[in-house]
């Protein structure tokens, strides 16, 4: 159980933070979503890992129950990542129909800090 | 009536209201903005009163008993903030009114007054996780206001911000997720007390999540090595909401004043004082870049932006030291270049509006030359920190309050050099825009163009009161230095903050 969700965390951040190098704005939406699904993963896993337990106390005592507090957290992380996503595939397109690309970087075709156009 | 959720209740019931009752109604939305600012800044001048009797007071969110529910806790630091916020509002949406740059594009006061819940929210907040929600209120809000009225260059920009900033909160997420794992509480006053009781051998994870959120917060506050987006999101940003965002790098600053000194303190046993040691070349580096900037910097916008960093690296040295004595400094100057980034900015978009671009170069005198240059002057004094105005006094009294031995050569010399720097820089640009200026020749106007319109006392206003505030920082730094010095004693004496929130007789 460990070793599949910790792996897992592991490949989706990998991925995620190699999406994000690319700097094309569709990759890094890509890899922003797979690594917010890495960290919904990690909280919920912060609580420790209990296999078919309810997450409340029930009955005689804290024998059996998996901790409540990062399935709460969780749920709100996953509200706002959405939000997010849905908020940065917006500003990239408006970026895009603007430009033309979809390039990051700020310096590839116009120097935006100097208001010349870069030599490069 | 418990006034401590009014500052953030209040901008949250009124934002969907102009948002959507009063979108087609500028005229509307203008009023109400401007009223419920002018509002919240009188709710936290009695906040500010309240709070400087020096007891901590707590809001418990729907009674639930802490560490269990969300706490929102008022202190003189928490009281202070949202005071400095409040006037900061009234300046910019007086000055985004009356320039005319809120009808550039829509939902501006909406969007405004979100971007005024979060930030309220971050500063009263005493719940960590709690921290990153409002967090993400006032980014979102943010991220709407950074790409006010559109353009190609604003949108790249605004592009650029957003990803950044989504990196930034994952990483927050990641912090959250490891502190949670090892001490099981996210309680800001619960935290001090588990974190408290770690022996050092067994502190690996709280290390982990106490570096994490470190470097969360530095990307906020702009520090090096994460300082890259500040200048050319503020250099693209309309004038007004780059005004705005001047406190929006201080939440990162506080939120390392509040967590790095309650929770991770440089007492912790756990922690042993790792905070400082990296923070303190971070400032100084992020000084040194701040600069560099400024002196190479060939339009007004990102010079003003370039400022920004180097301010904020003076504010960081002071904080790293983690005393006392140089957190009051470090106080003092948060205010002061909060305001004085804020004039920065406005005087700045006066300007631009008149000369049409924001490239340094000498063009034709536009109308009110002496007015702008008199304003500019005073905004950069301000910002490079030279008397009269508080600037210099809060340098001062950093480096007065910088002791150790260890330190003191790098801070003199970084925070010296760094005003040098800007000094230059800023007489540069000053001479640049309205003295060789004088000796262009003014060309004839095409056919049916108008030349842009004098400003009106209304727009000058918020620039000169931010520049006059400055002045009354100055001569009032006894009085809040005072305040501040209670403020930082109040910080570091932690048991105050822990049984207020925690209850008493539970502390730890």
């Amino acid at each position: 159980m460990e070793i599949v969700i910790a792996s897992s965390i592991a490949t989706l951040t990998a991925g995620g933070v190699y999406l994000i190098l690319r700097l094309r704005a569709f990759a890094v939406i890509l890899g922003l979503a797979l690594l917010s699904y890495a960290v919904n993963l990690f909280i919920f896993s912060s609580g420790g890992l209990t296999v078919d337990e309810p997450p409340i106390l029930h009955g005689d005592g804290i024998a059996g129950y998996t901790d409540p507090l990062p399935q709460a957290l969780v749920l709100t992380a996953i509200v706002i990542s959405f939000g997010m996503t849905a908020v940065l595939v917006m500003v990239s397109l408006g970026a895009y129909l603007e430009r033309g690309n979809d390039k990051l970087d700020i310096h590839e075709d116009e120097d935006a800090l100097s208001g010349e156009p870069d030599a490069q | 009536m418990n006034w401590i959720i009014a500052p953030v209740l209040l901008p949250a019931l009124l934002a969907p209201l102009i948002g959507y009752v009063m979108r087609h109604d500028i005229t509307l939305a203008r009023i109400a903005s401007v009223a419920g600012t002018l509002l919240l800044a009188g709710i936290a001048t009695g906040l500010l009163i309240s709070a400087s009797s020096g007891e901590t007071e707590v809001y418990f969110l729907g009674d639930w008993a802490a560490p269990f529910g969300i706490v929102l806790v008022l202190d003189r630091l928490s009281a202070m903030m949202v005071f400095l916020t409040a006037v900061l509002a009234v300046l910019v949406v007086i000055h985004a009114v009356a320039t005319g740059w809120d009808n550039k594009g829509r939902h501006f006061h909406a969007l405004f007054q979100f971007q005024l819940m979060g930030i309220c929210g971050a500063f009263l907040t005493g719940d960590a996780f709690n921290l990153f929600v409002f967090f993400e209120v006032l980014l979102i809000a943010s991220y709407g206001l950074m790409i006010h009225s559109g353009g190609k260059e604003r949108l790249q920009a605004g592009l650029q911000y957003v990803v950044m900033n989504l990196a930034g909160s994952t990483l927050f997420l990641f912090a959250l997720g490891t502190l949670y794992a090892s001490v099981g509480t996210l309680n800001i006053a619960d935290l001090a007390v588990r974190v408290a009781e770690i022996p050092p051998e067994e502190a690996g994870l709280v290390r982990v999540a106490a570096m994490l959120l470190m470097v969360v917060f530095a990307i906020k506050a702009a520090l090096f090595p994460l300082q890259f987006w500040l200048p050319a999101s503020y250099a693209n940003a309309p004038a007004p909401v780059a005004a705005l965002f001047a406190i929006m790098t201080k939440v990162g600053a506080y939120a390392i004043i509040r967590i790095h000194t309650v929770v991770f303190g440089p007492d912790m046993p756990a922690l042993d004082g790792m905070i400082g040691d990296w923070l303190f070349p971070a400032a100084i580096v992020t000084i040194a870049l701040g600069g560099i900037g400024v002196l190479g910097a060939r339009r007004l916008m990102p010079l003003a932006g370039f400022s920004v960093v180097g301010s904020m690296g003076t504010l960081m040295v002071a904080v790293a030291v983690f005393t006392p004595e140089a957190t009051t400094a470090a106080l003092y100057y948060l205010v002061h270049s909060t305001l004085a980034a804020a004039a920065l900015f406005l005087v700045a978009d006066l300007v631009i509006t008149r000369r049409g671009t924001d490239n340094l170069q000498a063009m034709p005198v536009t109308v009110q030359n002496g007015l702008f240059s008199a304003l500019f002057f005073g905004a950069a004094i301000a910002v490079a920190g030279m008397p009269p105005l508080s600037g210099f006094l809060g340098k001062l009294l950093i480096l007065d309050t910088i002791r150790q031995p260890d330190l003191i050569v790098w801070a003199w010399v970084a925070v010296l050099t760094g005003s040098l720097l800007t000094i230059v820089g800023f007489a540069r640009a000053g001479s640049m825009l309205f003295w060789k200026s004088t000796a262009e020749p003014v060309p004839d106007l095409p056919e049916g163009t108008v030349p842009p319109p004098a400003a009106r006392a209304m727009e000058v206003m918020p620039a000169l009161t931010a520049l006059l505030l400055l002045g009354l920082l100055a001569v009032l730094a006894g009085p809040t230095t005072n305040y501040l010095e209670a403020t930082s004693v109040q910080l570091f004496e932690r048991s105050d903050y822990i049984g207020a929130v925690l209850g008493t007789g539970e502390e730890g």
